[in-house]
C-alpha cells in the first residue's frame, strides 16, 4: 500500500489552498496520506492541514530556519522525512513545489514526475507537455516517487477532518549558502487567482495600467479575481504575479473572462481547464474566440462598464 | 570567473504541435527546431554579465544527438567563447541531464550555471534544481533580475506571491524566467564568427554518467478539445446567457 507524504506550502501562518488539491491527487493514488509542515512555528498551519479530508497524520518540523520557503534549506529535511517508508512525496505544483521538488528528487536519486494532471495508478500518471498541447501518460520506475501536482486538474477536498498532529525532529545539516532577503507581494483584497471561482483577465488592448480600472471595477462587481495576459504584464500594466498562462498561473475557474486578449497559445495553456470561457475582443478573428464558450465582438471600454452597470 | 550555460534544442515555439495518431509521441521529423527560448534568455544574461565584467568566460553546453551542434553554434553566435557537446542519441531525462551538467560544472570549475527555467518540449522544470542539489550548491530559479558581486549573487525570482529576492553564494545555479531580459537579434558577422569557435565533444561516459531508465512514456494524446461556443451580439444577450447557465 502507498504511503504518501505531502509537503505543505504556506505563508504568513496560513496553509496554501493548493495543498488541499494535492490531497485530492493523493486520494487518487490511495493509501496513508500524511502532510508535513516545515515552518518556524507550524502549529497554525498544521491545525488547518489536519482538517483536510483523507489525511491520516500531520507531521510538523519546527525550526527558525524554516521561516521562509528556501528550497536548499527545506530539501535536506524533506529527504530525511521521506526515508520513513514513504512511497510518494507530493508537492503542490506552484512555484514553491516546482522550485523544491527536483532538489528533493535529485538527493533521493530518483526521476521526478512534474505536473500530475490525472492518476491512473500508484505509478502511472498523465502530465502535460508542449504547453499542454500533448498529454503524456508516464510510468514511474520502481522506488520512491517524487512529483508535483497540477493544481488546476484537481478539486479541493473537504475540511471536516481532525487528523493527529505529531512533532518530528530531523537531523539534517542545513546549508548557509542561500539567504532569503525579501518578498515583494501585491496586497490584494480580491479573491486569489488560483482558487477564485470567477476570474477576469485583461490583455494588451487595455493599453495602460490606469485603463485596467475597467477590469477591476467589473471584477469587483462579480467578486472575481483579476489576471492578465503575458503582453499586459510585459507592458508593465500589472505586476507579474497576475500573469495567467503557460509560464504564469494555470487556473481553472468556473467562469473566465478574457478581455482584450487575443488568445496566444501561451495564454490558452493557462485557462484550458476553465469551465466557461467568455471572450470580449474587438477583433472578430482573434484566436480566443476559437476556445470561448461565449464570444462578444466589441470595444472593451464600452462593453465592460455596460456589464458592470447591468449586474 | 567561468559561467556554464546549458542550452537545449527543442521544437520551435511557433510550431503547432501534432500528436502522432498512434499515440507514440509528437511529430518532430521535418519540423523546425531552435534553441529553447528560456535558454536563449539565460545565454543573453551570461553575455550581459560578461560585458559588465562579472564573468570572464562563457561555455555553452548541450546534451543530445548530432543536431545539437546547431544549437551550440547559436549559443556561440550569442557570445559564448566555446562549447561542449555531450553527445548521446538516447532519451535524456532531467536527472541524467543534471548529472552530466553537474559533472561538466565541476570539470570546468564554473562558478555559475545559467539555464532556462524549463524546456518548452517536456516542460519538466527540474534540471537546474537537480544540478544544484547534486552539487550541494545554491539555486535561484525563475530569475527576473541577476546581480553578481564578487562571490555572491543577488537574484530576484518570479514566484506565485510576487517577487522574491535571494542572496546566494557562488557557485550557484540560476534559472531564467521570461522577464530576465530580451535576447539580442543575432547579426550575420557573429553567426560567421561562431563557425570558427571550438566545440569539444564528450560522451556521458566521459563525464562518469550512465544513461539510466527513467520515466517511461506509455502514451501521448492530444488534449481534449473544447466545443465551439456561441457568438453573442450585445451585452444584454451575454448577461442573459450567463444568467441562464447560473454563472452570474
Amino acid at each position: 500500500m502507498s504511503k504518501i507524504l505531502i509537503i505543505a506550502e504556506h505563508a504568513e501562518g496560513k496553509l496554501n489552498a493548493g495543498v488541499s488539491k494535492t490531497v485530492a491527487a493523493a486520494k487518487g493514488i490511495g493509501g496513508d496520506i500524511h502532510i508535513a509542515v516545515l515552518a518556524a512555528d507550524p502549529a497554525g498551519v498544521a491545525a488547518e492541514a489536519a482538517k483536510l479530508d483523507g489525511v491520516a497524520k500531520v507531521i510538523t518540523v519546527a525550526n527558525p530556519a524554516n521561516a521562509n520557503p528556501v528550497a536548499a534549506v527545506l530539501a535536506p529535511q524533506i529527504v530525511e522525512l521521506a526515508k520513513d517508508g514513504y512511497s510518494h512525496v507530493l508537492f503542490p505544483g506552484g512555484t514553491f513545489g516546482k522550485d523544491l521538488a527536483p532538489r528533493v528528487a535529485a538527493k533521493l536519486d530518483v526521476h521526478q514526475v512534474s505536473d500530475i494532471m490525472a492518476v491512473h495508478s500508484a505509478t502511472s500518471f498523465d502530465r502535460p507537455t508542449y504547453a499542454g498541447n500533448a498529454i503524456t501518460t508516464v510510468e514511474a520506475p520502481a522506488g520512491i516517487i517524487v512529483a508535483t501536482v497540477r493544481l488546476a486538474s484537481f478539486t479541493a477536498v473537504g475540511a471536516g477532518n481532525s487528523a493527529a498532529v505529531e512533532a518530528a525532529t530531523v537531523s539534517a545539516t542545513l546549508p548557509s549558502h542561500t539567504r532569503y532577503v525579501k518578498l515583494e507581494a501585491q496586497k490584494s483584497e480580491r479573491p486569489d487567482l488560483q482558487s477564485a471561482a470567477r476570474v477576469v483577465s485583461g490583455g494588451r488592448a487595455l493599453g495602460s495600467s490606469e485603463n485596467f480600472k475597467v477590469v477591476y471595477d467589473f471584477a469587483d462587481k462579480i467578486g472575481a479575481g483579476v489576471g492578465a495576459s503575458r503582453a499586459a504584464v510585459d507592458s508593465g500594466y500589472v505586476p507579474n504575479d497576475m500573469q495567467v498562462g503557460q509560464t504564469g498561473k494555470i487556473i481553472a475557474p468556473e467562469l473566465y473572462f478574457a478581455v482584450g486578449i487575443s488568445g496566444a497559445i501561451q495564454h490558452l495553456a493557462g485557462i484550458k481547464d476553465a469551465r466557461t470561457i467568455v471572450a470580449i475582443n474587438k477583433d472578430p478573428e482573434a484566436p480566443i474566440f476559437e476556445v470561448a464558450d461565449f464570444g462578444l465582438v466589441g470595444d472593451l471600454f464600452q462593453v465592460l462598464p455596460e456589464m458592470t452597470s447591468k449586474l | 570567473m567561468k559561467a556554464l550555460v546549458s542550452v537545449k534544442r527543442v521544437v520551435d515555439y511557433n510550431v503547432r504541435i501534432q500528436v502522432k495518431s498512434d499515440g507514440s509521441g509528437v511529430v518532430t521529423d521535418g519540423v523546425k527546431h531552435s534553441m529553447n527560448p528560456f535558454d536563449e534568455i539565460a545565454m543573453e544574461e551570461a553575455v550581459r554579465l560578461k560585458e559588465k565584467g562579472k564573468i570572464t568566460e562563457i561555455i555553452a553546453v548541450t546534451i543530445g544527438g548530432a543536431k545539437g551542434e546547431e544549437t551550440l553554434r547559436t549559443a556561440l553566435a550569442f557570445g559564448a567563447d566555446r562549447a561542449i557537446h555531450i553527445k548521446d542519441d538516447g532519451e535524456i531525462q532531467p536527472l541524467t541531464a543534471a548529472k552530466a551538467l553537474a559533472a561538466a560544472m565541476k570539470k570546468e570549475d564554473a562558478k555559475v550555471l545559467l539555464c532556462g527555467k524549463q524546456a518548452i518540449d517536456d516542460d519538466a522544470n527540474q534540471t537546474a534544481q537537480m544540478v544544484a542539489s547534486l552539487l550541494d550548491i545554491a539555486q535561484a530559479t525563475f530569475a527576473s533580475k541577476v546581480e553578481i558581486d564578487g562571490d555572491k549573487a543577488t537574484v530576484v525570482r518570479e514566484v506565485d506571491a510576487g517577487l522574491e529576492t535571494l542572496e546566494v553564494d557562488l557557485p550557484a545555479v540560476i534559472s531564467a524566467d521570461l522577464r530576465l531580459n530580451e535576447p539580442r537579434y543575432l547579426k550575420l558577422p557573429d553567426i560567421m564568427k561562431a563557425k570558427k569557435k571550438p566545440i569539444e565533444t564528450v560522451s556521458l561516459g566521459d563525464l562518469g554518467v550512465t544513461l539510466a531508465a527513467g520515466l517511461k512514456t506509455t502514451k501521448t494524446a492530444p488534449p481534449p478539445s473544447r466545443s465551439k461556443g456561441v457568438m453573442v451580439k450585445t451585452v444584454d444577450e451575454l448577461v442573459d446567457a450567463l444568467k441562464a447557465k447560473g454563472l452570474l
